[in-house]
């Protein structure tokens, strides 16, 4: 990895230096996280403010269908939707991606055309992560040749609870390769944890560093098809992974909320932590991003709230 | 030794549940003649909008139950309120300053009114559908289907009697409930909504929330996603009532229009109670086919 400095070199070196780093980070403290996450949520965030933070929060949306009976034709509404997400009103922001299986992604790219919104993919036997590797990679391949702009890969949470670091650490280091296009650039790298899964958010710091040591350009908490999915605390302790990393490596990583987050207000509070803990800049949809379905509908609901002085209802906005 | 006091702040009624105003206010509810009774949650907007996600939630599992469940529930609530006769007829006579024979009378014709629209839950369609004659090999058919979401001021004066008045016919066709009770007397609809809740109604089916119709009324009759609008409790107060139907215009809302003075609940209600938030749907079938 030529980006990384000496001081981590060294850590992904061999199986043993990897879990000594790994477990040598300092302990969550869960009570302490969960407590600081609550109290950033009871930040009071009116008018202007309010404003610009949906709007922000819309454009930092990847709107996201992955279910089994996903069509051509909805790939295609939703692909629309993320160019114009209200219709009615020129002056609402894109979202910032559209997040399909990888069979999809043509048909997302071709609808999306010139908008500039990405294509983001999940790839590597989504949503398990149970496959062989090069099973996995050929996805990843299969998903970058198609015009995915962005892959997001499962980990194997099995090798990982059992401690197999280096493995997980190989795997995400094979697959950001394979995002590499013949014209040698690459789509990004979004990393996804299932946090869900993990069980300890000291698991999740390490899974964070892990990630980050590997060359991920995001990191994902969840598929959203695993309860729980993004919970404040577990955002959190990435947040604060990132900043870190960003300290030691002059190297900024991107953080993903993906799953379970349905209401305005609660994009809000993530928007609060983002500030809080990270810093503002990563108030940026390059590098704070939202998986999300009915989110849009919701911060559009508010939206519209804001600028007709009425509530709205989900009968004025499309089904997703 | 003397018994201390419980002083009592009752809550609102949403989705099932009975959580404090979002906006953390009460006010004091006096009786009658004006001495203090207990605290009711002063509702505010945001109220007024949980209660209309959860009533729209609710909305399409209650108009799917068949006409004959929705009357066993409904009956099964008037049993519920005369389980609780001693508590409502106390409330009452709190509330309203009437005699314990009125109050008592007035109990009874409530629960005779939940029983009375219980029974036309599986009858309306009977009365108002209707098979149409067409030129044509056509069955044309035309039957009765709720509205949905009914945003109901509730009467000012009758706290009971009116309150029942005004929501079993909505509940009955298979619409749900935003319920604003009467300001001054709203003890008797917290207690209601404790029957409700304690009854087969589903959450969300009725939300009760204790406060201003006058400021309320406005976010309600705005709501997109509130499809009509009962104004009686805001009787009496002609440029409110006219304000609010001008809002209710922007998504079409059904509007009962405010009388010019509260009613006398007492008399048997007529069919437009229940017809006036119904939406008739006519179908066309081949015959012969």
């Amino acid at each position: 990895m030529p980006t990384l400095t000496t001081e981590f070199a060294d850590v992904t070196g061999s199986e043993a230096s990897m879990r000594r780093f790994l477990h040598g980070l300092p302990g969550v403290d869960q009570v302490g996280a969960e407590a600081r996450a609550a109290s950033l949520g009871t930040r009071s965030i009116k008018t202007t403010a309010k404003a610009h933070a949906i709007d922000l929060a819309i454009s930092m949306v990847d709107l996201t269908t992955l279910e089994g009976q996903d069509t051509p034709g909805k790939v295609r509404a939703l692909a629309s939707k993320a160019v114009h997400p209200d219709p009615a009103d020129p002056t609402c922001p894109q979202v910032a991606a559209v997040c399909v299986y990888p069979d999809m992604v043509a048909i997302a790219k071709e609808t999306l055309g010139s908008s500039g919104i990405n294509v983001a993919a999940v790839a590597t036997a989504f949503p398990s992560g149970r496959a062989a590797l090069d099973i996995k990679l050929a996805d990843t391949r299969d998903a970058v040749e198609a015009g995915a702009d962005e892959i997001d890969m499962v980990i194997d949470r099995g090798a990982f609870l059992s401690g197999r670091y280096l493995q997980v650490f190989e795997e995400i280091v094979a697959v950001r390769e394979a995002c590499t296009r013949e014209d040698g650039t690459a789509a990004h790298l979004k990393v996804i944890f299932e946090t869900g899964e993990l069980q300890t958010l000291d698991n999740v710091r390490r899974v964070s560093w892990l990630a980050m040591l590997a060359g991920a350009h995001f990191i994902k908490t969840s598929t959203g098809k695993v309860q729980p999915a993004a919970t404040l605390p577990v955002t959190l302790v990435m947040l604060q992974a990132v900043r870190d990393f960003r300290d030691s490596t002059a190297q900024m990583v991107g953080v993903k909320p993906a799953g379970g987050i349905r209401t305005s207000k609660d994009a809000i509070k993530y928007l609060v932590m983002v500030n809080e803990v990270a810093g503002p800049d990563w108030l940026d949809p390059d590098w704070f991003r939202f998986g999300a379905s009915t989110l849009l509908n919701e911060l559009l609901m508010q939206r519209t709230k804001l600028t007709t002085g009425r509530y709205s209802g989900p009968d004025y906005f499309t089904l997703d | 030794m003397s018994r201390v006091d419980v002083r009592k702040t009752y809550k609102l009624f949403i989705g099932g549940a009975f959580p404090r105003s979002e906006s953390g206010y009460s006010y004091a509810v006096n009786d009658a003649k004006g001495k203090f009774v207990a605290n009711a949650a002063l509702a505010s907007r945001k109220d007024a909008r949980d209660a209309v996600v959860a009533a729209r939630k609710a909305a399409g599992g209650w108009a799917a139950r068949t006409a004959y469940n929705r009357a066993q529930i409904l009956y099964r609530v008037a049993e519920l309120v005369e389980d609780r006769r001693p508590q409502f007829v106390a409330a009452v006579q709190q509330s309203e300053g009437l005699s314990a024979a009125r109050a008592n009378a007035a109990v009874d014709a409530s629960v005779d009114r939940l029983v009375w629209y219980a029974g036309w839950a599986d009858k309306l369609t009977q009365v108002v559908g209707n098979a149409n004659p067409v030129a044509g090999p056509f069955f044309n058919l035309t039957t009765p289907e709720p509205t949905g979401v009914v945003a109901v001021l509730g009467p000012q004066q009758s706290s009971l009697l009116g309150l029942v008045s005004v929501i079993a016919p909505v509940l009955t066709t298979g619409n749900v409930v935003v319920l604003v009770s009467s300001h001054d007397r709203p003890l008797p609809a917290v207690t209601f909504a404790e029957v409700l809740a304690t009854s087969d109604v589903p959450a969300g089916v009725v939300n009760v929330l204790t406060g201003s119709a006058a400021t309320l009324g406005p976010w309600l009759a705005s709501h997109m996603d509130v499809n009509a609008i009962d104004l009686v409790g805001v009787a009496g107060d002609p440029a409110l009532a006219t304000d609010l139907e001008v809002a209710a215009a922007d998504n079409l809302k059904r509007v009962r229009r405010a009388p010019a003075a509260e009613p006398d609940w007492t008399l048997t209600p007529r069919l437009d109670t229940m017809t006036d938030f119904l939406e008739l749907k006519t179908v066309w079938h081949p015959m012969g086919v």
